[in-house]
């Protein structure tokens, strides 16, 4: 049995607490997982200094270079995992069969993530506007006559992961050219990517010491959260809430991504079928960054309809199925429970569910072992109603028809917005609204991101800050 | 060893189980006289008497007859009048009250009058005076309030010659903290009574033992290397542990000191942990204290059925004192039924932990 051990800042360690990852297939154990006390967590970040200076050793142009070596080991290579050793085939087929994703979409997040390891160098360029790097070497430099300092923030950025998207763990890779270690609590299904990674790193000459990665429960990952100056957070709204207000912590909770027609567009909207359709079911259409509401100002019930046909067409397949679209939920009662809900919500008036007439089979379906939700689409009159702004782990979207000069009141935080539109005066709005975080002009997919820009905040400035900083030599 | 030596400690052992078994039916019988006689027994089970159509006296022989009288409800503690459940026997006596956790409602509440001092006292002969030393004082840093631990810690320092110190900890606000999710205030009471104890712990350098629960413990050492500030033993208790606490707790937080885990309630007193062995694999194994508290582990689906050895089953609870009779007490928690052992000739528990059932709906927190 394959046993997944906790690193401690490097080292292995099994502990005598285990969770069984299993096949949702057949329910056979695939691999166990060590978990960690929280008591374990505290002890060794209150040892993090130690960590981040054997990194800090490292210079940002090599650390760089190593992420490089990282990105073709990570893909390509064998890498150790617990006593043995995973195969790159290994990797897909385990992360498959314990969190449903097929393996396609499997193959494709690896992809994400060897990308965003390869092309370090421009993420960084991206997140720190070009500064030399030499600058975060040195603690300070001059940069077009111009003295620099940045100032570290934390020893060690802690990560509370998610089980959804594998492709989601780029996000927190630039922290190691940074400098700065990374506590990392896997998600309960899917610790076999972050663990990859770090081995991938550390095959790469990256310093063992600046990876602790704490499988737990969440109780214990709180000490995490707790302790480390900066964090990221990944959950739904239950987990994220209590750390909103915590400066030290960066949320990644529902997105509500939008796609948002103009009035002066929407007639086109057939021109933009497979964006709409792209960015709400691509990858499972399990990540944040997938649409679940297209807002439009008129032609709403047109599009729906529309939209309905296109995504009707997405069964679900077996998981090593080349040509899967669907991930499949890892606990089948959570699936029936969500179309359940969905149902319930649908008796609200003001709402319909389309893809149902269209497909004629029900929502819930069961192939290969596993069991998907296929894709839905709402069409919602009222703006207000339960499923206008619900965001659901399977292809799901509301289409609600609102006013042009009501729609970016309406929306609400809305973590990427594709605005189809050419109207001036709407594009200043849409600017200067504080509701969307990444604005997209035009007609791309909402989930198509760039890794030089910023996602849910600037990693950098996240665990940076500028700092006034002179100096005049000792001796004239 | 032996062929036949192991023989005979088979044989030693098994006949020691059986002698606790006989001990267990005449304690049950005694027990039954006590509570179910006008002289002695309480309003509660005086008044259940008079409706059961038989008398416990005569038809329960054993411990295998006390399910005549099926389970005992948890709302029967819950709420008053908490003068039902005083012995007739100890109307002159001063009683105390004591109250459970809290986490699931109203707190289910106990009347006592020394059983919490037997049961210490009995405890305290387990205890070993390299790592306990008598006349060595005490902290106690865990839920004081109306819970029996704290005059119980109290009364073991007591017995070993010792003076107790404490630090108030009320779990039922890191309840509603944890509920709230509001980790950092939780962190912030945490710090509230670490730092007291640490004061304690710097100025009074007679204290060698400390009771204390084990997120504290984790808390404390991360301030304090207990060792150095002279502890040579730790109780520990109050929440449920499990093998990788006790290992963590021997190996990295207090290496060298003499770690007693145990478990207990206020409803059935204390259990000790199966003397450590390494082999063991830190394993948790609790005895209750035969005859007057045992464990016995059912079926929940088919609570009439005991599971087997090293079966998982949901803990039943039966008290057997002159204070409190609370017989097949179905508790919140689960654990697997472990063999009797020389020391303690009767069933243990292992690996403690609470129901799989309502892992969602119980907040159990530092405490």
């Amino acid at each position: 049995m394959i046993h997944i051990p906790i690193l401690r800042w490097g080292e292995a360690y099994y502990s005598l607490k285990r969770s069984a990852l299993r096949d949702i297939r057949t329910g056979e154990p695939v691999a166990e997982m060590s978990l960690a006390n929280g008591g374990l967590i505290g002890r060794d970040l209150g040892q993090v200094a130690e960590c981040q200076r054997r990194l800090a050793a490292v210079g940002c142009e090599e650390l760089v270079e190593i992420c490089g070596r990282a990105a073709e080991v990570f893909v390509e290579g064998e890498l150790p995992l617990g006593e043995g050793v995973q195969s790159p085939q290994e990797y897909i087929a385990q992360l498959s069969a314990t969190t449903g994703m097929p393996q396609s979409l499997c193959r494709r997040n690896s992809e994400k993530i060897r990308l965003a390891l390869s092309e370090m160098g421009g993420v960084l360029d991206g997140l720190t506007r070009g500064i030399s790097l030499s600058v975060l070497d040195a603690g300070w430099g001059t940069q077009e006559g111009r003295t620099l300092s940045y100032l570290r923030q934390a020893d060690a950025l802690g990560a509370v992961l998610p089980n959804n998207s594998p492709g989601v763990h780029s996000l927190w890779l630039p922290a190691i050219p940074l400098k700065v270690p990374l506590a990392l609590k896997p998600g309960s299904e899917e610790p076999w990517t972050p663990y990859r990674i770090a081995q991938a790193f550390i095959s790469a000459g990256c310093p063992p010491e600046a990876f602790g990665f704490y499988p737990c429960d969440y109780g214990a990952a709180t000490q995490i959260l707790l302790r480390c100056e900066r964090s990221m957070v990944f959950g739904g709204e239950a987990t994220v809430g209590p750390w909103r207000a915590d400066p030290r912590i960066e949320i990644h909770g529902p997105g509500r991504s939008k796609i948002l027609f103009g009035a002066d567009s929407v007639d086109e909207w057939e021109e933009h079928l497979e964006v709409m359709a792209a960015s709400v079911a691509e990858n499972g259409g399990r990540s944040c960054i997938n649409a679940s509401g297209v807002w439009v100002p008129s032609r709403g019930r047109e599009i729906a309809e529309g939209l309905a046909r296109r995504l009707a067409q997405i069964e679900p397949r077996a998981l090593d199925d080349a040509n899967a679209e669907l991930a499949a939920f890892s606990k089948p009662e959570l699936a029936h429970r969500l179309s359940e809900l969905i149902d319930r919500q649908l008796k609200t008036p003001g709402a319909e569910d389309l893809t149902a007439k269209v497909r004629g089979t029900a929502r819930v379906a069961e192939i290969g072992g596993c069991t998907f939700l296929r894709p839905t689409v709402i069409w919602c009159e009222d703006p207000q109603h339960p499923l206008a702004n619900a965001e659901y782990l399977f292809p799901f979207v509301s289409v609600v028809e609102v006013g042009q000069r009501q729609v970016l009141e309406a929306i609400g935080p809305t973590l990427v917005a594709t605005a189809i539109t050419e109207d001036e005066l709407f594009i200043e709005e849409l600017l200067a609204c504080t509701s969307v975080d990444r604005l997209n002009l035009g007609p791309m997919q909402t989930n198509r991101i760039s890794r030089d820009q910023p996602h849910e905040g600037n990693l950098f400035e996240f665990l940076y800050r500028q700092r006034a900083f002179a100096t005049i030599p000792m001796r004239a | 060893m032996g062929q036949a030596q192991a023989a005979t400690e088979l044989q030693s052992l098994e006949a020691r189980v059986a002698a606790a078994r006989q001990r267990l039916d005449e304690h049950v019988r005694e027990m039954v006289h006590w509570h179910f006689s006008p002289e002695t027994g309480c309003p509660f089970w005086l008044e259940r008497a008079a409706g059961l159509g038989f008398d416990p006296r005569v038809e329960i022989a054993g411990y295998g007859d006390l399910r005549k009288l099926g389970y005992f409800q948890d709302g029967w503690l819950r709420g008053g009048p908490v003068r039902r459940w005083l012995p007739k026997a100890y109307e002159n006596e001063p009683v105390y009250v004591f109250e459970t956790g809290g986490s699931t409602g109203v707190p289910k509440c106990r009347i006592n009058v020394r059983d919490f001092e037997i049961d210490y006292e009995q405890f305290s002969l387990s205890l070993s005076e390299k790592g306990f030393p008598k006349g060595s004082d005490w902290l106690m840093l865990g839920p004081t309030g109306p819970r029996r631990l704290r005059l119980a810690v109290e009364h073991l320092a007591q017995t070993r010659g010792g003076i107790c110190f404490f630090v108030d900890l009320d779990p039922r606000w890191v309840n509603v903290l944890l509920r709230q999710g509001k980790h950092q205030e939780m962190e912030a009471y945490k710090s509230h009574v670490i730092d007291q104890a640490l004061k304690i712990l710097r100025v009074h350098e007679g204290i060698r033992c400390l009771f204390t629960t084990p997120k504290l413990l984790e808390a404390l050492c991360e301030k304090i290397s207990l060792t150095k500030i002279g502890i040579s033993g730790i109780f520990c208790g109050g929440t449920e542990m499990d093998a990788q606490f006790h290992r963590f707790a021997r190996e990295e937080l207090v290496p060298g000191v003499d770690f007693v885990p145990t478990y207990g309630n206020t409803l059935m007193g204390l259990a000790l942990n199966k003397p450590f062995d390494r082999d063991d694999d830190y394993a948790i194994t609790y005895y209750p204290a035969h005859p007057r508290a045992l464990i016995e582990l059912v079926d929940p689906e088919d609570t009439e059925r005991t599971v087997g050895y090293g079966e998982t089953g949901q803990v039943m609870l039966t008290t057997l004192t002159k204070e409190l009779f609370m017989p097949r007490f179905l508790e919140r928690d689960e654990a697997e039924r472990a063999e009797p052992i020389e020391v303690y000739p009767w069933d243990g528990v292992r690996d403690l932990r609470l129901l799989k059932s309502l892992e969602e709906s119980v907040t159990v927190g530092v405490y």
